[in-house]
């Protein structure tokens, strides 16, 4: 079928199942999917500026159901996410800067696509390591608590979550839905600022980084991650999507048939995370950037860029 | 509450299958009545397509998740 905004022919069908599997990614693990809509969206032939507006757009569309599946299950902190999207925004904008002063010395391919090899094979390889450790903690304990709850949720970096939190820079809040009593507003700016600041740079919502950020760092309990992660998102990739959508870069008929099977995918996925304790989700989460890693360095090392 | 997962992926077979006819019937509609006058937006007034294509992404949002929610509803309650 043509879409004549973006003047490329894809078949509606293979969107609706490309926008389903993301969606199941963003419901259950809370991330865009980015690193993968993206280079399928350049594979099926659309332009590289429409590929990056586009799946902004839809990530926006897809967020919004996720998230309020989320908030039903009670999985969204509005005070956290409040004051991360200041990081967000002002990273984001950096991480843009950064991009067209890389253009200026013609290397932004280059250094965009090791950056991103670097980034998602290091999150990859932390992840599966941390949550394999925190799951033989959570064995060792045993399979659910006083409660007879099975979602609870351990972390082997419980040290630098706690030192973060301590860190004395005033004004320091509380949050009560994350179960963290006080915490200084500059940690979660700071987290949140770096997250922006690759969405800028490498594109998408960035909710690889910024997921785990909030998990190792932070110390958020996971699903809330997950669920105030998506919310995060609506507001950065809508004002991304809104950058984009007016200098020319945004298909909305792809955009809007990819959500259609997102839309359900998301649900399924934020159903699916009642299922899995942390640990197990983060462990599945592992591998997901490590092959965003793998399409980057094929198409930087065997393609034309 | 949570459900027994067989129950889970029966009741998301349902709904993919009804999701199904109703995706080809909004492909049809969106693609054949809403494509040429949002892309005569996109090429001669690009302010408002971005206004229209947020307010449409936002709408089909919030609408599809009320239609599925309203769907997986109905289909809990007709197997019960």
């Amino acid at each position: 079928m043509f879409f004549p905004i973006s003047g490329v022919h894809i078949d509606p069908l293979v969107l609706g199942i490309l926008g389903l599997v993301i969606g199941i990614l963003g419901g259950f693990f809370g991330v865009g999917g980015s690193f993968l809509s993206g280079p399928s969206l350049f594979s099926l032939g659309m332009p590289y500026n429409f590929v990056v507006g586009t799946d902004l757009i839809h990530i926006v569309g897809k967020s919004i159901v996720a998230a309020r599946q989320h908030r039903m299950l009670g999985n969204i902190d509005l005070k956290l996410a409040a004051v991360m999207v200041i990081g967000t925004l002002v990273g984001s904008e950096t991480g843009v800067d950064a991009i067209e002063g890389l253009k200026r010395f013609g290397e932004v391919n280059l250094v965009v696509g090791l950056t991103a090899i670097v980034m998602f094979t290091g999150t990859s390889v932390f992840g599966a390591w941390e949550s394999w450790q925190s799951w033989r903690a959570l064995k060792k304990s045993g399979p659910a608590d006083a409660d007879g709850n099975e979602k609870k949720d351990v972390l082997a970096f419980d040290r630098i979550a706690k030192l973060f939190q301590s860190l004395p820079l005033p004004p320091r809040i509380e949050l009560r839905q994350s179960g963290v009593a006080r915490i200084s507003i500059w940690s979660i700016v700071l987290v949140s600022y770096i997250g922006g600041f690759f969405s800028g740079f490498l594109g998408g919502g960035a909710g690889y980084i910024r997921m785990p950020a909030m998990v190792y760092l932070l110390g958020i309990p996971t699903h809330i991650a997950v669920g105030t992660d998506l919310f995060e998102i609506i507001i950065s990739a809508g004002y991304g999507a809104i950058r984009h959508a007016m200098n020319g870069n945004v298909d909305i008929l792809v955009a809007l048939v990819m959500h259609t099977g997102a839309a359900v995918g998301a649900q399924l996925g934020a159903r699916l995370t009642q299922y899995f304790s942390g640990p197990w989700i983060r462990l599945a989460f592992a591998p997901l950037p490590l092959l965003g890693a793998i399409m980057v360095a094929v198409a930087l090392f065997t393609h034309h860029h | 509450m949570k459900e027994p997962v067989q129950k889970l992926l029966r009741y998301v077979g349902i709904e993919l299958a009804v999701y199904a006819v109703l995706a080809i019937a909004y492909f049809y509609f969106v693609l054949r009545f809403l494509g040429s006058w949002l892309a005569g937006l996109f090429h001669e007034h690009r302010t408002y397509y971005v206004v229209a294509a947020v307010l449409i992404m936002v709408g089909q949002a919030i609408g599809l998740e009320r239609l599925l929610t309203a769907l997986s509803y109905l289909v809990r309650r007709g197997k019960k």
